[in-house]
């Protein structure tokens, strides 16, 4: 018997909502925590799963994902060695880590602090009393509500990274969130949930990665919200380069105060598929904004870059630039909105995603939406699809560069400037050093 | 070194090349001069083995040896060099890190190893002062932001690095302000040895008071109509290519 796709998402939303009720019972939040669980998993109920028809979810289809029976919460308590999983640490430089195996937290591989800010755990914050006001003031406060996926992660929230950087402070590190997932459940689904807040003048720079180890699919459900004070300077970098038996939705919502600064680096190269949804949300003026993303993938994966840029004040500005290189039989998504509010005059909006499509069968579906009710503003937008510059290819190969390096060193200078803003050099190594393997060459020089 | 004998070439089914013959010797200098959309830049393309244009008659021999069937890299390997009238831009790659990919892919493809660091460091610094380039610029992303002649004289570094046995300056006085003209031809004539060959490719003579050609060439409407030697090239800037057309 086959079942329709609605009876298969009908079933693993009763199993989600029947593991709801026995993790709230055992959860020991304060009333504040559990309303917004309790309205959250109503908010799913109602709502399930999105479906194609939705506009927002038109390209992308979660039917696939949703026929596997997940658990959400692991058997056992799983832990794994530094060794085995270096390398997915940017390991060269020193960090604060933030390390969760099948979505607890595991002391031996993070590195915390509590010594002038906190670098700590998400579960203590919704549970101690001393973390009770910035949960109250923040936790949830810019997740957008109305949306099933992110109502999903809000009910099972419980574990990720709590962040708070006081005023003036300048982290002198950065900080790595980690999630692996080990695969001892045959099928996992995981609800990451991270809250930042970055005081006035504070700056901060985050990594965040999602990584599978083994062949046993995986979901992953993430939610995290920021919050850039006035001044304050975010660096975001998210490395999405999972196996592909693992998928991840992220929700990542940013709200700017003024004279703020966020920028986020978006790498897809792996997983099954990669849905992130990157909302901005200005607080205030002059305000500046920047969205990059480079997507490099083949098989059948999918990605979907889904951005949101809501200029509600005067004076600011937001720069996207998203680059995507998709063979074989990969599909991808651009979606990038930009509403300019009524009274947010003289605001600069760009947005820019170029994509190469080297397979036959490979798609992109790409939508810029501007939505601009203000008169004096300057907003751009533009994309293309396109095969790779013949002319170019002859040329590397006239210089006795054979086709395949040629066609990989000109995919490499197409992604390229999208590097130039990422302030971490060893991040730009590994992504490089990412590229290369994606295009599968050593390119000839060091990276 | 290199012959062409009887090419004819086309391109989206309309000929171009209509029956060229050429016989280069190692240690000379050809020049192929010709109006505008005469063929000049397909011959070039075309001994360099771009794709769009298909070769429908006749031979290219290198070496004494068929290479119609050769992809434009292997043709690098065995020594061919085309310097491009319009050098591509590659944002995100330096100078440097293409010449270096460059020259030990060609290393690679003849069975020799990688070039040691400190050989080539040592051979880009003699090569970038023979053109009198600045090491910043060697830093620099290939072509990016370039003027035209800072492009023309990057293709002359890049042969100057490659040391080609026939090199086929495809326009390179284009673009080219006196001095720097005077430079490039400079680098060229310092790199013209008794074991290698060059082919100019001009639309002016100009080019030819500093690269003195041992023959010249006349192309019009796909086919050579007169040789000579480098007399010839001041009868053409005096009389104009239309006194060949007359003639034939």
């Amino acid at each position: 018997m086959t079942l329709k796709p609605e009876t298969i998402q009908m079933e693993l939303k009763e199993k989600l909502i029947a593991s709801y009720m026995a993790f709230e019972d055992r959860s020991d939040t304060s009333d504040h925590v559990h309303n917004i669980r309790k309205e959250a998993i109503q908010n799913f109920e109602q709502k399930g799963f999105p479906t194609k028809k939705e506009e927002e979810w038109k390209y992308t289809s979660l039917n696939a994902l949703l026929k596997t029976d997940y658990s959400v919460f692991p058997k056992n308590e799983n832990s794994i060695e530094f060794k085995d999983v270096k390398k997915y640490f940017i390991h060269e430089i020193d960090s604060f880590k933030l390390v969760f195996i099948d979505g607890v937290y595991s002391s031996y591989l993070s590195e915390t602090t509590h010594d002038g800010m906190d670098i700590c755990l998400m579960s203590a914050a919704l549970s101690k009393p001393k973390y009770k006001m910035v949960i109250d003031s923040f936790y949830n406060k810019i997740a957008d509500n109305s949306e099933s996926l992110s109502s999903l992660n809000t009910a099972f929230a419980s574990e990720g990274a709590y962040i708070v950087i006081p005023k003036g402070k300048v982290v002198s590190k950065p900080i790595q969130i980690l999630n692996f997932a080990t695969g001892n459940e045959a099928a996992l689904m995981l609800m990451p949930r991270n809250l930042i807040v970055v005081g006035e003048n504070a700056h901060v720079q985050i990594i965040e990665r999602h990584q599978s180890l083994s062949e046993n699919e995986v979901l992953t459900n993430s939610v995290t919200e920021i919050f850039a004070n006035k001044r304050a300077i975010v660096d975001y970098y998210k490395i999405q380069n999972d196996m592909l038996s693992a998928s991840l939705i992220d929700h990542t919502y940013i709200s700017q105060k003024q004279e703020s600064r966020c920028t986020v680096h978006t790498f897809s190269f792996g997983g099954k598929l990669t849905r992130n949804n990157l909302n901005f949300y200005h607080e205030g003026e002059h305000i500046d904004s920047t969205l990059k993303g480079v997507t490099i993938i083949g098989d059948h994966q999918h990605v979907d870059q889904h951005t949101l840029v809501a200029h509600n004040h005067p004076n600011c500005e937001s720069h996207q630039d998203y680059k995507g290189i998709f063979s074989e039989q990969s599909t991808g998504v651009f979606n990038g909105k930009i509403i300019v509010k009524k009274e947010a005059q003289k605001t600069n909006a760009f947005q820019q995603n170029n994509n190469i499509l080297t397979g036959d069968k490979a798609s992109i579906n790409t939508k810029p939406q501007l939505e601009i009710f203000a008169d004096d503003v300057k907003c751009s937008h533009g994309c293309t699809i396109g095969q790779l510059d013949k002319k170019a290819l002859f040329y590397l190969r006239s210089r006795g560069i054979p086709e395949k390096e040629a066609k990989a060193l000109l995919m490499y200078a197409f992604a390229h400037n999208v590097l130039d803003t990422v302030k971490i050099p060893e991040i730009q190594k590994r992504i490089n050093k990412i590229i290369a393997s994606k295009l599968g060459v050593q390119l000839g020089f060091d990276l | 070194m290199l012959q062409v004998k009887n090419l004819h070439a086309s391109v989206e089914g309309k000929e171009i090349l209509k029956g060229i013959d050429l016989a280069i010797k190692a240690g000379e200098v050809h020049a192929i001069m010709g109006p505008n959309g005469s063929g000049k830049s397909t011959l070039s393309s075309v001994i360099a083995g771009h794709d769009a244009f298909q070769v429908t008659e006749g031979q290219i021999l290198f070496e004494g040896k068929d290479i119609g069937e050769l992809a434009p890299e292997e043709r690098a390997h065995k020594g061919i060099f085309l310097s491009f009238q319009y050098p591509v831009e590659i944002p995100g790659v330096s100078v440097t890190n293409f010449i270096k990919t460059a020259i030990n892919e060609i290393r690679k493809a003849n069975g020799q190893e990688d070039m040691p660091a400190n050989e080539m460091l040592t051979l880009i610094k003699r090569k970038a002062e023979l053109l009198e380039i600045d090491r910043k610029f060697l830093s620099r992303s290939l072509n990016e932001g370039f003027s035209g002649g800072e492009k023309k004289r990057n293709e002359i570094f890049q042969m100057a690095m490659l040391e080609p046995k026939l090199a086929i300056l495809d326009e390179t006085d284009s673009g080219l302000d006196i001095d720097a003209l005077r430079v490039v031809a400079n680098g060229v004539n310092k790199l013209k040895n008794s074991g290698n060959a060059i082919l100019l490719i001009t639309h002016y003579q100009r080019l030819l008071d500093y690269i003195i050609p041992d023959f010249v060439h006349v192309l019009i409407d796909g086919k050579i109509v007169k040789s000579g030697e480098k007399e010839l090239a001041y009868e053409l800037e005096e009389k104009g290519y239309d006194w060949v057309k007359a003639e034939n």
